[in-house]
């Protein structure tokens, strides 16, 4: 007769990187079952539309996470433009492409380089960051911020970048190609990695679905789903196919965000070569009358950008509903039937993002 | 996606971490070198006075509402610790009199604003 | 390269008949993409949207304040994170919410702070 104990986990513990709680009923050592919660760093950003104006949130929108910020801040214009009915210039398109690209890049880099920690392959670990390094380093160059670079605007974007800097992109990532080469290689074909990985956190397809998983959770289970093949920005004139893993596990879920690293170099240079000269940005008259839901695709997954106006300059609703909103309820699914000692790297493969999801 | 085989070898990243133990580091030693900043950097709003007229549009635009204008007194003043560095105020400014400079804030023990004296013509 | 065009189709829903469609929509594998509340006078304006492959749909549902909304939880599980936020947040009556946080899911010092506006 197996021992039944319940273990409270979080939010603050070695292990672990963001504030979640879990309590864990444990079976001997196996997880039987999972309740989270969370809560611990509410900040009520979506009330704040009631007082900012609708450009002056832009800036709230891209603070609401600090990794996929440019993301927010393109998603939230998007769906107020969406609203009020304005066309930006194409070559804005292409640089919000451009920099949300590059932010999955830095996102991925950062997550793989946590696993590589979690598992306990340190140099591994370096060698993710310091490749991350070069995309903030550009970053920097080009919006004059490393992570929260405020460039997107309603109506397009504020800052232009040159010839030189393209350049300097495209260089940047054509190194930075050659580099992550023996990273893949580690991380898709190590037999330590495959040991720790493999079989690990199966989550099916039939219930990545029905759990609502979105993004490298939903893609490692099989499920063909990207909201980038819908052709927001400039995605519509590039050449992608999304990443689809097999087998539901830690292994999928990390081989496809390893592979959507080298994706996105390949739209990045794309974009690069196929980018117009024009205008960046469009007047923007009179207030949002109307509402919209855009949906678009993080680096953790698709997050959904809810806009109602009133025709007044304050928003009546703004609600965005992050990935790891989503990604919740399938990770502790996945959580049934683990080790204990898994649970730490289990939740890491979600790749979480509570600051985001409490908002 | 294909079947991988598992790359069995015996220290796989010991040629890298070898390399690593040779190379150049990859950060500065920053206190005894200098920072180096790019030109678009945001690191703080500096203003210059003697253009300013007052309008209080960089005021209105400010997300945090860091910064206060009083034209009554002709004071224009930020509170550094709320300032964002979104370039919110930069962008709205008619007479482009203020900028974002390189280099970031000082720490300091106080919370404080900082003023500066403007409208001083039209006083004469 | 673009799949489909971004579909956005809002669908009125009597209360009667929310619970059927909802069960319909998981019979033919949908996924429940997100729940989101507005305040509007004197009720709420719910949203659930439900996404398959690249089409997605949102069910509307208008409540009155005090009027009970049934839980989907029974339907989809994953819908409880949302779900305990609207009723936190909004104030939204949520019957047979499983599982239910009773108003502890943010650590927050006022109760239901998005009813109000301001």
């Amino acid at each position: 007769m197996a021992k039944r104990s319940i273990v409270p986990f979080g939010p603050q513990h070695p292990v672990l990187p963001e504030p979640v709680h879990l309590d864990l009923v444990l079976e001997d050592e196996t997880v039987v079952g999972a309740i989270p919660s969370i809560g611990f760093i509410h900040r009520g950003l979506e009330k704040l539309v009631e007082k900012k104006d609708f450009k002056q949130y832009v800036y709230i929108a891209e603070r609401v996470c600090g990794i996929c910020s440019c993301g927010h801040g393109m998603g939230y214009c998007e769906s107020v433009e969406r609203v009020m009915g304005i066309e930006i210039p194409r070559r804005a398109e292409y640089l919000r492409t451009i920099w949300v690209e590059m932010s999955r890049v830095h996102s991925h880099l950062l997550w793989l380089g946590l696993l590589a920690d979690a598992m306990g392959f340190e140099s591994l670990f370096m060698e993710c960051w310091r490749l991350r390094e070069k995309i903030l380093d550009m970053f920097d160059r080009t919006t004059g911020g490393r992570i929260i670079f405020s460039v997107n605007c309603v109506g397009g974007v504020l800052k232009d970048m040159d010839g030189a800097m393209l350049r300097a992109i495209r260089e940047t990532v054509d190194q930075m190609e050659q580099e992550l080469e023996p990273i893949m290689t580690t991380f898709i074909k190590d037999y330590s990695v495959q040991l720790r990985l493999r079989g690990l956190g199966i989550l099916s397809r039939e219930q990545a679905i029905l759990q609502g998983a979105v993004g490298p959770m939903l893609r490692g289970s099989g499920v063909e789903y990207d909201t980038r093949m819908l052709g927001y920005a400039a995605y519509g004139d590039l050449d992608m196919e999304p990443i689809v893993g097999t087998d539901g596990d830690a292994y999928a879920r990390c081989e496809v965000r390893a592979r959507e690293i080298v994706q996105s170099f390949n739209l990045i240079r794309e974009a690069i070569d196929k980018i117009p000269q024009g205008p960046i940005s469009v007047p923007v008259k009179g207030n949002p009358q109307g509402e919209y839901f855009m949906r678009i695709e993080q680096p953790r997954g698709e997050a959904i950008y809810y806009t109602k106006g009133n025709g007044t300059k304050f928003l009546d609703r703004f609600r965005l509903r992050t990935p790891t909103t989503s990604n919740i309820p399938p990770m502790v699914e996945m959580l049934k039937g683990c080790q204990l000692g898994d649970v730490p790297l289990l939740i890491l493969t979600i790749d979480p993002c509570i600051s985001c999801t409490e908002r | 996606m294909e079947e991988v085989k598992p790359d069995v070898r015996a220290l796989a990243f010991a040629r890298q971490a070898l390399k690593n133990l040779f190379m150049k580091p990859a950060t500065t030693s920053y206190p005894f070198e200098p920072a180096s900043y790019p030109e678009r950097m945001r690191g703080h709003v500096e203003l210059v006075a003697e253009d300013c007229i007052g309008c209080g549009l960089c005021m209105r635009s400010c997300p945090p509402g860091a910064i206060r204008v009083d034209r009554q007194e002709g004071i224009w003043s930020i509170n550094r610790f709320d300032c964002v560095q979104c370039e919110s105020c930069v962008n709205a400014c008619p007479k482009k009199c203020l900028k974002m400079a390189a280099g970031y804030t000082q720490p300091e023990t106080e919370k404080a604003e900082e003023r500066f004296e403007i409208l001083k013509k039209q006083e004469k | 390269m673009q799949v489909k065009e971004d579909i956005n189709e809002i669908r009125p829903i009597e209360k009667d008949e929310f619970l059927s469609e909802i069960i319909c929509l998981k019979m033919d594998a949908w996924r429940l993409v997100q729940i989101c509340a507005v305040r509007i006078e004197d009720g709420f304006e719910l949203s659930y949207t439900f996404c398959k492959e690249y089409r997605m749909v949102t069910l509307r549902l208008i409540t009155k304040e005090q009027e009970e909304v049934s839980s989907i939880t029974q339907i989809y599980p994953c819908a409880f994170m949302q779900e305990n936020e609207m009723k936190e947040l909004f104030g939204v009556p949520v019957r047979e919410l499983a599982p239910d946080y009773h108003e502890k899911l943010y650590r927050i010092d006022r109760e239901t702070p998005f009813k109000e506006k301001g």
